[in-house]
């Protein structure tokens, strides 16, 4: 089958790789009939994640058919069509039984890598190096799902792969950073980071009760997207201080709460962002906390920063004066997307969203290479490409 | 050679060496016992358990002072050379200076090998008391020489003394490795994991031996024979097996099981699998103690663990891989991880061609 492989720090082949086999019995086969690249991805595709091999199939995002099932699965038969969730979970362990998927204690074989980078080891997770397991990701024509029968959502009749494909990582993560903030009635909510992960928090915090929500990015399609399609505000952080115009926006009080959906590669102007590359450099931090400084500071006392950006290692000059002194809680995590994908299914059944709005460039599996690039050089006006194998 | 203050300061933060380790939290079951077995068969501590000279533990963190006191004194004796020659009694002359700094590099190296062993090796604490001896015997020449202030050498000599006491003290509880047995010197593994299932259930899994290779990575097989003896197969690096046979020594049914090797083992060990309850109701954590000599002996154990062979590693991921067995079934597989010989060894994370990899 076809597959995209990463093979160096922007290298990615799309090449001819052997067809997945049932390894596990609660496995199940896809014949992916979508699959996206995730902003995540392009921390694999720059070379920030450690534990890379070449060769290694990427893809966390992908949905498709049912071909073929192992003998203990019992939910889903052949011909079904799912969308599959990113965290591989068991479903038995302490953490699945809490509905804290992406914690799952069962499903890293490289649990060790994991431990003694981050102390414990979290949840496996489809093409996503081999610090989280080393299993084959979904840009291909075929997947293999370990215990599907609780990592996949049974697609209804009648609804296209674009309205629902995003259940499997964006639209519930984004959900996820909105529901830590606890949203109270007239709060206000600043997100940073209005690429997919960030509309989708924009168009949640709505959902989940937020009087007004305020964008902040520096590209002006994704800006135009926040406001027309999430109907946010926004702010322009190349053309506005974020932090005087959030003070001046809430009467110097500052957000209630704020969601970075930005993560370690943020950019900014002045001189953070030369300190913190200058840090990279030295191997000082291996992340770039910008985002995440910019909304702890600005946040309101007593407020919740909610962080759904990935981190993998690191970070230096991490205000934590400001979260202790002030009352701030700090929630995080990868989404425990299995807990969300009935109830964010049903919101796209009632007609409350529409996830398909983030999608700006439909490919073929065989362009993912050139995907990859202008997804992340932001070329083209380029927000969140689909993949379709076969076409 | 020293300044006087930095060597009392020493002195008197590190005490009097320790005076026994904390006792690991045992389980009311008084599965303390197999360690205390092992501790009076060796014979090196004292009848109550306890180390005779201090403990190890401490004898790490006086170790540890020690190294950066080394650093700390080396770096003074390297840039301010003049000035310690004047505290020390002796000429600030051009030759003394380049001894002062000759001695201060030394005494740097001396300190980033104990503190890149964190304080384990007694090789290189015994490298100061090689040191100490030097500092002695140019101290000695100080005093016989016609110009210099016989107070302050006869005081840098009394300081030097001083660390040189602590020194031997500090490498003789570095000294104290695992107990060491007749056999030779071994290798002790502790690991433990929580898993959602009864002791009851886990010791019945456990207890039959012929499972074990379902999830122990290295077990090619084990055969039960009766009266609680089994023969064992291993692999080993380098694509060699081992094999032994085995006797259960203690069978406290859903508590513990603890076992070891029999004359003319490839490879003495001994192990125990011990069974508590979780508190609140979380199940059963499993403690596992494996005690080996490996195979080429710490040499041996040494070129293992650069390819990857960690004992703590593969016990460790063991443990993991029997919670999986237990709580879903089976041993999960990834595209990326193959069951070689190495519990480490990655492959591309993509299908293999002919089926697991395996």
């Amino acid at each position: 089958m076809k597959a995209t492989c990463w093979y160096g720090k922007r290298d990615m082949r799309v090449e001819e790789v052997p067809d997945p086999k049932i390894l596990n019995r609660q496995d199940a086969i896809l014949k992916v009939t979508s699959t996206a690249i995730c902003g995540s991805d392009l921390h694999l595709y720059n070379g920030f994640m450690p534990t890379m091999e070449k060769g290694d199939i990427l893809g966390h995002e992908f949905m498709g058919e049912v071909v073929e099932v192992g003998p203990d699965v019992r939910n889903l038969k052949v011909g079904d069509r799912v969308v599959t969730a990113f965290p591989i979970a068991c479903g038995k362990c302490f953490f699945c039984q809490r509905q804290d998927y992406s914690l799952c204690e069962n499903t890293n074989p490289n649990a060790w890598m994991a431990e003694k980078m981050f102390g414990h080891s979290p949840c496996g997770i489809f093409g996503y190096s081999h610090l989280t397991g080393g299993y084959a990701g979904g840009q291909a024509e075929y997947a293999r799902v370990p215990f599907a029968d609780v990592g996949t959502l049974k697609v209804p009749e009648g609804m296209p792969d674009e309205q629902v494909l995003f259940l499997s990582d964006i639209f519930p993560t984004g959900y996820m950073g909105a529901e830590m903030c606890d949203i109270e009635p007239g709060d206000t909510i600043a997100v940073w980071g209005c690429g997919p992960v960030g509309q989708f928090a924009i168009a949640s915090a709505y959902l989940l009760g937020a009087e007004r929500v305020i964008g902040i990015d520096r590209f002006p399609e994704r800006l135009r997207m926040a406001r027309e399609k999430a109907k946010a505000e926004t702010i322009n952080y190349e053309e506005q201080n974020v932090y005087e115009t959030l003070m001046e926006m809430t009467g110097g009080r500052g957000p209630d709460k704020c969601i970075d959906a930005v993560g370690l590669e943020a950019h900014s102007h002045g001189v953070g962002y030369v300190y913190d590359r200058a840090m990279q450099a030295m191997m000082g931090e291996s992340d770039r906390p910008i985002a995440l400084r910019e909304a702890i500071m600005c946040c309101r006392n007593g407020g919740t920063v909610s962080v759904i950006g990935v981190y993998g290692g690191l970070i230096d000059k991490f205000p934590m004066g400001s979260l202790m002194n002030r009352s701030l809680t700090l929630k995080t995590g990868q989404c425990h997307v299995q807990r969300y994908m009935k109830p964010l299914l049903e919101h796209i059944r009632n007609g409350d969203i529409d996830p398909s709005f983030v999608i700006t460039h439909p490919m073929r599996l065989e362009d993912a290479a050139e995907g990859y690039k202008i997804f992340s050089n932001k070329e083209d006006e380029c927000i969140k490409i689909v993949l379709k194998p076969g076409h | 050679m020293a300044t006087g203050t930095k060597r009392q300061a020493q002195k008197t933060k590190q005490g009097d060496g320790g005076n026994g380790q904390a006792a690991p939290l045992r389980s009311s079951s008084g599965a303390g016992e197999p360690e205390m077995r092992i501790a009076k068969e060796s014979g090196v501590r004292g009848t109550n358990g306890r180390a005779l000279v201090g403990s190890k533990k401490n004898g790490e963190e006086l170790a540890r002072g020690l190294g950066w006191f080394s650093i700390g004194l080396g770096l003074a004796e390297t840039l301010a050379p003049r000035g310690i020659a004047k505290i020390v009694g002796v000429r600030g002359d051009s030759s003394n200076r380049l001894l002062i700094r000759m001695l201060g590099l030394r005494e740097i190296a001396h300190g980033v090998a104990i503190l890149s062993q964190n304080g384990r090796s007694a090789a290189t604490v015994w490298s100061r008391v090689a040191g100490d001896a030097l500092d002695l015997a140019c101290l000695g020449a100080a005093f016989a020489s016609p110009d210099t202030g016989k107070g302050r050498v006869a005081f840098a000599t009394a300081n030097v003394l001083t660390v040189a006491v602590l020194d031997v003290v500090c490498a003789q509880q570095l000294g104290l490795s695992n107990p060491a047995t007749a056999e030779g010197s071994s290798n002790r593994v502790n690991k433990s994991i929580v898993i959602n299932s009864s002791p009851e259930e886990l010791y019945q899994f456990w207890r039959d031996f012929e499972n074990l290779p379902r999830f122990m990575h290295h077990l090619e097989s084990v055969r039960v024979e009766g009266e609680g003896r089994s023969h064992w197969v291993a692999t080993a690096p380098a694509g060699t097996t081992v094999e032994w046979d085995a006797e259960i020594t203690e069978d406290r049914p859903n508590e513990l099981i603890a076992w070891r090797s029999l004359e003319g083992a490839d490879v003495y060990n001994r192990g125990s699998v011990r069974f508590e309850r979780a508190p609140g109701g979380r199940g059963t954590i499993v403690h596992v103690e494996i005690d080996y000599n490996p195979p080429g002996g710490k040499l041996g154990a040494a070129v293992a663990k650069l390819f990857g062979e960690e004992p703590e590693l593969q016990v460790g991921s063991d443990l993991r891989r029997f919670k999986q067995v237990i709580e879903t079934g089976e041993v999960v597989l990834s595209e990326g991880t193959v069951y070689g010989t190495g519990a480490t060894e990655q492959r591309p994370a993509q299908p293999a061609a002919n089926g697991d990899g395996r």
